[in-house]
């Protein structure tokens, strides 16, 4: 097991640094699967490991979005005149500041949003089930509107983010650096989630999810470990949307940062194809969503809603649990869960 | 010395007084049973002595501590801990991971979260599970064992805590006669070895008498009596209460 395991995570380390050099016309559409495997992953912490249907993730991924767009112009520019240029009057970064902005830019695009989630968590986190999904749906729509209404950033036009400096490399280099820091990040996430969810903030999220009454009947406060899981989950998708808005360039309030409608539901619905509550669903639906989904924008396009209609009601009517969690119901043994047969047969022969 | 005491505690929820001026003292090491008819207000003074609710008025002392206005958790960590009537287990999560998580961890801060879960307890869960006899089936899902499998699992998730005083709300509720028997002995033996001192509801008066030293029947939210299970037994009032006044 554990030998299969190394040589899985070699291909797919070996796969994901070569990817670029063998699939060179998708590097952004590949580096678009690693930022959404990563929210699908980050979505999981609370949708599936803790059992709190959260759409507010989304409110995170914008707010990482726009600032480290910000932060990246305004450590050089002033952002008011950037942002009110509309593309008339440019500025242009050198590497140097190019590279410099980019990186406390980041920095920040972690940690506010994880401080954000922490005091909202700690607001709305005592809320359960319904309840809980309903206020999140709130709170990206809500940061739209707000940042619809901001003119230092933009307000409902959007900004752009600064574009790849002159003189090192054309866009082909541009979208080759950014592949890979999203493969670092996925790689940061995976590996992160998967040690904390051996430890005991994984054994009492899946608590919480199961029983949050009895939870706290054995003197576990959960609350703590919601914030705490809340925190981890923006951290992450908060450096994912920093990453996307340099992706793509620009940023819209709605459309892009916080995209409630597409990439809020997008994250629930991967990590449900997958298998919520695993380690691996997540990446599993997010890889598999991401290529039906392109699949249908570049064949059929025009009917690609319809065909992601009928692919949620698939999912829904057949697995339930997700591929991963079909898995686990057809053969429970594989997922550990035997009855020691030693162990009953002394019992029988004891009676 | 009486390690509980709770002295006129009342609750009601909003006309209907669900617990009136309830007093009784439980001794350390003793096992109390707590009777009564439906809807008398046993689960909701268990509900106000672990602080599901705040009560109304009156003080509970847990080890010379007020604890009426403490939270859950806080009087689960000083050793006070509750079953549920209905099973309340980790249904996704496997036998032996559902003790793991029961156990009291000595210093809960916020470092602590992502601290390993020590390798000792595997030995302790195992064990606590061969107590209650569902050490083969300790690799399942909780949530697919039996009822009756699931209250024993609650007792050993119970035991994992080592809480200083566990209150039980019907422990043989739903289970087959034969089980029942087991479970009688091993509360005992939870009494005596472990030194925890029992406050057990229950309906089936041939378990309540052969367990109990001391009993409370409640109804209609107020104390009705209290003493031997012999005293109970023969007391009208208790047995008026029960099948109705002629």
């Amino acid at each position: 097991m554990k030998k299969n395991n190394l040589i899985l995570y070699g291909v797919l380390l070996v796969l994901g640094l070569t990817a670029p050099f063998l699939f060179p016309a998708f590097k952004v559409q590949i580096s678009f699967m690693l930022i959404l495997i990563i929210l699908a992953m980050t979505w999981d912490v609370q949708g599936g490991q803790m059992g709190y249907n959260s759409f507010g993730n989304i409110l995170f991924f914008g707010i990482g979005m726009y600032l480290c767009a910000s932060i990246q112009i305004g450590m050089f520019f002033p952002l008011a005149e950037w942002t009110e240029s509309g593309g008339e009057k440019t500025f242009l970064h050198t590497p140097t500041q190019y590279f410099q902005g980019l990186a406390v830019g980041l920095v920040f695009a972690a940690i506010v949003p994880a401080i954000v989630a922490a005091l909202i968590g700690y607001g709305i986190l005592g809320l359960r089930g319904h309840y809980f999904a309903i206020c999140t749906l709130g709170l990206g729509i809500a940061a739209g509107e707000i940042a619809g209404g901001i003119e230092l950033i933009g307000a409902g036009q959007g900004m752009t983010t600064p574009p790849w400096p002159k003189g090192i490399g054309d866009t082909e280099l541009r979208a080759e650096f950014f592949y890979y820091i999203c493969f670092a990040l996925l790689i940061a996430t995976f590996s992160f989630l998967n040690w904390a969810y051996k430890k005991r903030f994984g054994l009492v999220l899946n608590a919480i999810r199961d029983n949050e009454d009895k939870a706290e009947a054995m003197g576990i406060h959960t609350m703590r470990y919601k914030i705490v899981g809340w925190v981890v989950s923006a951290f992450f998708v908060g450096l994912a949307g920093g990453l996307v808005g340099n992706i793509v360039g620009y940023i819209e309030p709605i459309e892009v940062a916080f995209d409630g409608r597409e990439m809020g539901v997008f994250m629930v619905l991967m990590a449900i194809l997958g298998g919520k509550g695993t380690l691996w669903g997540p990446v599993i639906g997010a890889s598999a969503f991401h290529i039906f989904k392109e699949g249908f924008w570049t064949f059929f396009l025009g009917w690609q809603y319809v065909a992601l209609g009928f692919l949620i009601v698939v999912i829904v009517v057949f697995f339930p649990e997700g591929f991963m969690g079909w898995l686990r119901e057809k053969y429970p043994e594989r997922f550990g869960e035997v009855i020691d047969e030693a162990d009953r047969k002394a019992q029988v022969e004891l009676k | 010395m009486s390690i509980l005491e709770i002295n006129n505690v009342s609750k009601s929820f909003g006309g209907v007084k669900a617990n009136v001026n309830i007093s009784m003292k439980i001794e350390q090491g003793s096992i109390v049973g707590l009777i009564g008819p439906n809807g008398s207000g046993k689960t909701t003074l268990f509900n106000s002595i672990v602080g599901t609710h705040p009560i109304d008025q009156g003080s509970i002392k847990f080890d010379n501590n007020e604890i009426s206005q403490l939270p859950v958790p806080v009087v689960a960590k000083l050793g006070l801990l509750r079953t549920f009537q209905q099973t309340r287990i980790y249904g996704k999560l496997n036998c032996v991971q559902n003790m793991l998580i029961s156990h009291k961890s000595e210093k809960d801060n916020v470092l602590t979260i992502f601290e390993k879960i020590p390798e000792e307890l595997n030995e302790k869960a195992e064990r606590l599970l061969k107590f209650v006899g569902l050490h083969q089936k300790r690799k399942l899902r909780a949530g697919d064992l039996s009822f009756g499998q699931q209250k024993l699992l609650e007792l050993a998730m119970a035991l994992m805590n080592e809480p200083k005083v566990l209150l039980l709300d019907e422990p043989t509720a739903g289970i087959n006669p034969t089980l029942i028997n087991g479970i009688i002995d091993r509360l005992i033996k939870v009494n005596k070895e472990y030194g925890i001192t029992l406050l057990v509801i229950e309906h089936n008066m041939r378990v309540i008498m052969s367990l109990a030293q001391k009993i409370f029947c409640l109804a209609h939210g107020q104390m009705l009596a209290d003493g031997t299970p012999e005293q109970i037994k023969n007391d009208k009032r208790v047995i008026d209460a029960y099948l109705g006044a002629q």
